[in-house]
């Protein structure tokens, strides 16, 4: 079946769908321009931050942006909100961590492990939890992320409470240690951020963008268009788990040392989610800017208040969540949103 | 069954509990035609409709569309086979635009956003919504959002298109949009069945009306046959009121 145009209408929409086609590619370049301009920058940034603690930040918001990019592909763009994203990031770390001291498999082979078998976990997760709706998917991710950290809290194999230990090793970039200058892990977590960006680029402009947003905005609807519901969310929890381990492969390399709480605690969890919500849920820059101003700001109370900060520094992240919920609940980013999207390239 | 009839249901029943929506419904949908399913509140129109849309399966008894049986079918891959249905009470994803929202439908036939794009402002320019094909859902108004329904299961290149309740709570004039949209629905080769109550919009737009009354078909024939049966008349009026 085909559907034909009216004639009356044929002349003027057809020039304004043209413009209107045009406007679109001319969109999705300007982005891939600003992308380039806003990494090249960051790139520079080592040339112009000597002082190690600073970098050490630059690291971490780096790091923050790249995990809370893979969070947003599952919970901004499929609408699925999962508070249990610190299961694998802990499987990435584990996974690295144990490969590596143990079996001498280098790091980057094993984040690639433990990529897969966060993706093995999500999906057997997510047969089951995906038939529950809301909130109780949430809490459902929330309690089996703390399964987790008990089972690995309680695993000798894996070191049970005291972890794994890296050994110290000369600086190289086969097995990711650097003591003396962090610089490369700069790099390292940038290469991560520019990788999740460009796929989260790529997911909006495709299929799975549209589908996963009408999943989120309307998954009976989404269905009755031929929306595979199910299948998408099994698709988002896949990509967004392989990318968290791959980050939690990276902080065990970056700290050389892994045990249950400091990567698998609910914080790191509660750390995904929050750039996104403070930048904006399901944007494509949302996520960096969310970390370039939380992570910062977490790490400059800590350093303030002294040892763990005590929590001020969550209870700043609270704070400011809050304030944007009430005041711009879709997030700072549209602070800076030209009209979104098409609806520009439609004027 | 023969090549004329789109779909068929044969002695349909849902029970929700141990109310029975739909008892033994057997009806045929012709290609080509525009059906109108009517009947009072309560009387199983809405059931009959998500089964064949796939909302809801059968208690028992089969569906078949186009020559297969499809009574185990979930939605979506009814979708895929040429089924479309709008909404009562239009759900349209409001964090995208109009033009986007009809895109999600373009891609159950197209793999690539720019194909998928294209079919959706073909199908915007058929709707009358191109001039909306940039806004948000949000800002839509109500008889819009009506056609935006339309619109976007259009966009799924359907063989058969199901409206749910799509003319009811217009204003006169809006209705008769929506009925010459529904006319050049049926003039482009799609076959349409849709649930109404209000039947001085429905009847001079169907070709045949089905009337159901508590759950089962009470009448089945062209609408001024329909409107002239007492079955009919003393189901919406009360007993008084016929003869």
């Amino acid at each position: 079946m085909s559907i034909p145009s009216s004639p009356a209408a044929v002349p003027s929409s057809s020039s304004s769908s043209s413009s209107l086609l045009a406007g679109v590619t001319r969109h999705r370049r300007r982005q891939l321009i600003e992308a380039v301009v806003v990494f090249a920058l960051i790139a520079l940034l080592p040339l112009l931050v000597k002082n190690a603690y600073l970098r050490n930040v630059i690291v971490l918001t780096l790091m923050y942006a790249a995990l809370a990019q893979s969070w947003n592909i599952l919970g901004g763009y499929c609408g699925q909100i999962s508070l249990g994203h610190a299961l694998y990031f802990g499987v990435g770390a584990y996974a690295v961590s144990k490969l590596y001291v143990s079996y001498g498999v280098l790091p980057w082979f094993g984040m690639l492990a433990g990529g897969g078998l966060a993706v093995l976990l999500a999906l057997a997760l997510g047969y089951g939890t995906f038939r529950l709706k809301g909130h109780y998917f949430s809490i459902a991710t929330l309690v089996i992320a703390e399964m987790g950290l008990l089972i690995v809290h309680n695993w000798d194999w894996l070191g049970g409470a005291t972890g794994i230990q890296w050994p110290f090793g000369p600086d190289s970039w086969a097995t990711l240690q650097f003591a003396r200058d962090k610089t490369p892990y700069i790099f390292f977590a940038l290469g991560l951020l520019v990788v999740t960006w460009l796929l989260t680029f790529f997911i909006e402009g495709s299929k799975w963008g549209y589908w996963w947003r009408a999943v989120k905005d309307h998954p009976e609807a989404a269905e009755s268009l031929g929306v595979t519901v199910f299948r998408s969310k099994m698709a988002a929890a896949a990509l967004s788990a392989f990318f968290t381990a791959i980050g939690g492969g990276f902080y065990a390399a970056f700290v050389s040392y892994v045990d249950p709480d400091s990567v698998m605690h609910f914080r790191f969890s509660l750390l995904m989610v929050l750039p996104v919500v403070l930048g904006g849920i399901g944007t494509l820059w949302g996520p960096i800017l969310g970390a370039a101003i939380l992570v910062p700001l977490s790490e400059f109370t800590r350093s303030y208040v002294g040892g763990s900060g005590g929590g001020l520094d969550l209870m700043l992240y609270g704070g400011l969540v809050m304030a944007v919920a009430l005041l711009k609940p879709e997030g700072l980013i549209k602070l800076f949103a030209r009209k979104t999207r098409i609806r520009e390239a439609a004027r | 069954m023969s090549i004329d009839i789109l779909l068929e249901t044969i002695d349909v029943t849902r029970r929700f509990g141990g109310l029975v929506a739909n008892r033994d419904v057997s009806i045929r949908v012709h290609r080509g035609e525009i059906l109108g399913l009517i009947g009072p509140n309560g009387a199983g129109k809405s059931t009959l409709f998500n089964l064949i849309a796939g909302a809801y399966l059968p208690t028992s008894g089969s569906i078949r569309f186009d020559g297969r049986d499809i009574t185990e079918l979930p939605a979506t891959r009814r979708c895929a086979l040429g089924i479309a249905r709008t909404y009562q009470v239009p759900r349209s994803f409001d964090s995208m635009t109009v033009l986007e929202n009809v895109m999600v439908g373009g891609f159950v036939r197209h793999a690539s956003s720019k194909a998928a794009r294209l079919a959706a402002l073909q199908v915007l320019d058929f709707t009358g919504l191109s001039r909306t094909a940039g806004t948000l859902t949000g800002e839509l108004t109500p008889p819009e959002k009506r056609r935006l329904e339309v619109a976007r299961a259009l966009a799924t290149e359907p063989k058969l298109l199901l409206l749910d309740e799509v003319l009811t709570g217009l204003t006169p004039s809006e209705a008769q949009m929506g009925v010459e949209l529904i006319r050049r629905v049926r003039d482009a080769g799609i076959t349409v069945v849709m649930v109404e109550h209000v039947m001085q919009i429905v009847m001079p737009l169907v070709d045949r009306a089905i009337v159901l009354n508590l759950g089962t078909v009470l009448a089945n024939g062209s609408p001024a046959d329909v409107v002239r049966d007492p079955a009919v008349i003393s189901a919406y009026l009360g007993t008084r009121h016929a003869a």
